[in-house]
């Protein structure tokens, strides 16, 4: 009972549309973060500020620590023994690898879509009541009101609401992904994570999940790695180029893209190098 | 053979792509392969056709359903139910020991321990060892530890020092569990694989979403393991429900009367009793269909043992390929 009211109540408290339109705060802040493999620097002094309800891009050549960064959000690089941080990581003020923080609390509110489309092998509905479940949802009404509401919100009810019942896995690459957002979703997350969530799909797929991004970011702060840089114009407000482990400039998008300050990220967005 | 020079190279166009040699080497290998498939072959239907040919006239009914008299070498008063129950008993409770410690261990290797520490490699190694290990040192093994060090004591704890022998004997428990220590290794590994096997990134999906080790493993990762499990299991059950020589000092009796009724009952078993009646007859002549019959009964019991187990499999695939 006390879970399920907590879920309509973080409902009730999401922020409409008319409300957010005040100038974004920072939500996440790197203070000069680095990383090790080992002996080996991924990430080398790193700070950002990445602002409330905003789309956020990564972009950088293969190997720039880009999708490392990503994982230190949600300190899915805690899975991997040889990683070592130094710095910080702070969400709303906290710093998320302070010894008291629960991990598993801090990935409820940093959701994470992967790159490659990982729905379990169970059914549609189930795909998403998993989540609800771990954070001890039981209430069979209130998960079929969350299943069709996120399903809905990832812009997929219409494609599979007569088929809930059926594996996820005969679902189409494209569908697969926006399962993976809608299951992300359905937990309620202040921030999502999303690690080139389109690159294995074709450009129809991705121009939907593209739109997604851009109906979501009303409701989430949003961290999107890519190697499209189309992409990243299309969608993002703001572009971080990372490069050899290093941030190069962060800046918004139009920026970026059209008057960067920095020679590299010049080079690199007019497809000179990488 | 001379680096082909591009003359040589080039006369595949002239002669129009025939071959400029009989290729021997490839037939030769065709052949010696298709030759080992022969023999193998050949040697499994002379295997089966001859106890299927002798034991099948001896085989009834009465045969299969009927408890052996005392001298149980006359073919009138043998049969083989005590047998038939004893096998089937100890077979099932090993595989009721046997998965959940080797699923366990096998968990604690793939997702806890770290992959090259020494403990790892110590009990990797060890595993594998314990399989090489012949199956008569697990009987002894069985006897020493199980009958008299742990029957013992566990009778010393129950019933106080005035010496009522329960578990401290040879008893169906015992055997089940040496045959369970046997068949480790097999269940381990087969989980192992079938564990590697599950794709990272549902482990990531999972753990992303708020989830707890233990959560993901219980919910996402051993669910996809199971057809591996049950592998793991079929294989044990292959190997343990003929071994005779682990249940020879752990449990398997010479002759009993009835059925055994409890757990710290011993058991006729049907490959000890194959053993008895091709070395203890009085007159190997008069016994010979019986024992005949007694090997095809094993066989048979062996494959539906190992079928039910294959059955359940399959089921639990289709389960998984439907919805779950």
């Amino acid at each position: 009972m006390t879970e399920s009211s907590s879920i309509s109540k973080k409902f009730a408290s999401l922020p409409d549309a008319e409300s957010s339109n005040r100038e974004p705060k920072a939500l996440i802040q790197a203070v000069d973060l680095s990383l090790y493999y080992g002996a080996t620097r991924a990430l080398k002094n790193i700070s950002l500020s990445i602002r409330e309800k905003l789309v956020t891009a990564f972009i950088g050549p293969s190997g720039c620590g880009k999708t490392t960064f990503l994982r230190c959000i949600n300190r899915m690089n805690d899975l991997i023994d040889s990683v070592r941080t130094e710095g910080q990581i702070q969400i709303a003020g906290h710093d998320i690898n302070a010894p008291d923080v629960d991990v598993i609390e801090l990935r409820k509110r940093v959701g994470m879509v992967f790159q490659r489309s990982n729905p379990f092998p169970k059914a549609i509905y189930e795909n998403i009541a998993y989540g609800l479940r771990l954070h001890g949802v039981r209430d069979r009404a209130t998960i079929d009101e969350t299943v069709e509401k996120s399903l809905r919100g990832a812009a997929l009810w219409d494609e599979v609401k007569d088929r809930l019942d059926s594996s996820a896995m005969g679902l189409s690459g494209g569908q697969q992904q926006r399962l993976c957002i809608a299951r992300t979703i359905a937990i309620r997350p202040e921030i999502i994570l999303m690690d080139e969530p389109a690159s294995a799909l074709d450009p129809i797929a991705t121009a939907k999940i593209e739109e997604l991004i851009l109906e979501l970011k009303s409701q989430f702060t949003i961290v999107i790695v890519t190697h499209n840089m189309q992409q990243a114009t299309r969608i993002s407000d703001e572009t971080a180029f990372f490069y050899l482990g290093e941030l190069i400039e962060f800046a918004p998008t139009g920026k970026i893209f059209t008057n960067p300050s920095r020679k590299q990220t010049e080079d690199y967005v007019t497809g000179r190098f990488g | 053979m001379t680096p082909a020079s591009p003359a040589s190279i080039n006369a595949g166009s002239a002669n129009g792509f025939r071959s400029a040699s009989f290729d021997y080497t490839s037939y030769f290998f065709t052949g010696i392969t298709g030759l080992a498939v022969a023999l193998i072959l050949t040697m499994l239907f002379v295997l089966l056709g001859t106890i299927l040919a002798n034991g099948w006239p001896s085989l009834s009914w009465r045969f299969i359903t009927a408890n052996p008299q005392k001298d149980f070498f006359e073919p009138a008063s043998a049969g083989v139910l005590p047998m038939i129950v004893g096998t089937s008993v100890r077979v099932i409770l090993m595989t009721i020991f046997v998965i959940p410690v080797g699923v366990i261990t096998a968990i604690y290797l793939t997702e806890y321990a770290h992959a090259s520490s020494l403990s790892t490699r110590v009990i990797r190694g060890a595993v594998n060892n314990l399989a090489g290990v012949p199956s008569i040192v697990f009987g002894l093994f069985g006897a020493g530890f199980f009958v008299h060090f742990v029957g013992k004591s566990m009778d010393g704890f129950i019933y106080g020092a005035a010496g009522t022998k329960v578990w401290g004997q040879e008893c169906l428990l015992w055997a089940s569990m040496t045959l369970a220590v046997m068949t480790l290794p097999v269940v381990i590994v087969a989980t192992e694989e079938s564990l590697r096997a599950i794709l990272p990134g549902l482990r990531e999906a999972s753990l992303a979403l708020g989830a707890t080790k233990l959560q993901t493993i219980v919910r996402i990762v051993v669910p996809q393991a199971l057809p591996g499990i049950m592998t793991g299991g079929i294989l044990a059950v292959g190997r343990a429900a003929g071994e005779v020589a682990p249940i020879l000092f752990t449990g398997a009796a010479y002759y009993m009367a009835d059925l055994p009724k409890s757990l710290s009952n011993q058991f006729m078993d049907l490959g000890y009793h194959v053993f008895i009646l091709s070395t203890q007859s009085p007159d190997i002549e008069k016994t010979r269909t019986t024992l005949y019959a007694t090997v095809l009964v094993l066989l048979l019991l062996t494959f539906a043992l190992n079928f039910v187990a294959v059955l359940i499999r399959s089921k639990i695939r289709r389960q998984m390929r439907a919805a779950h």
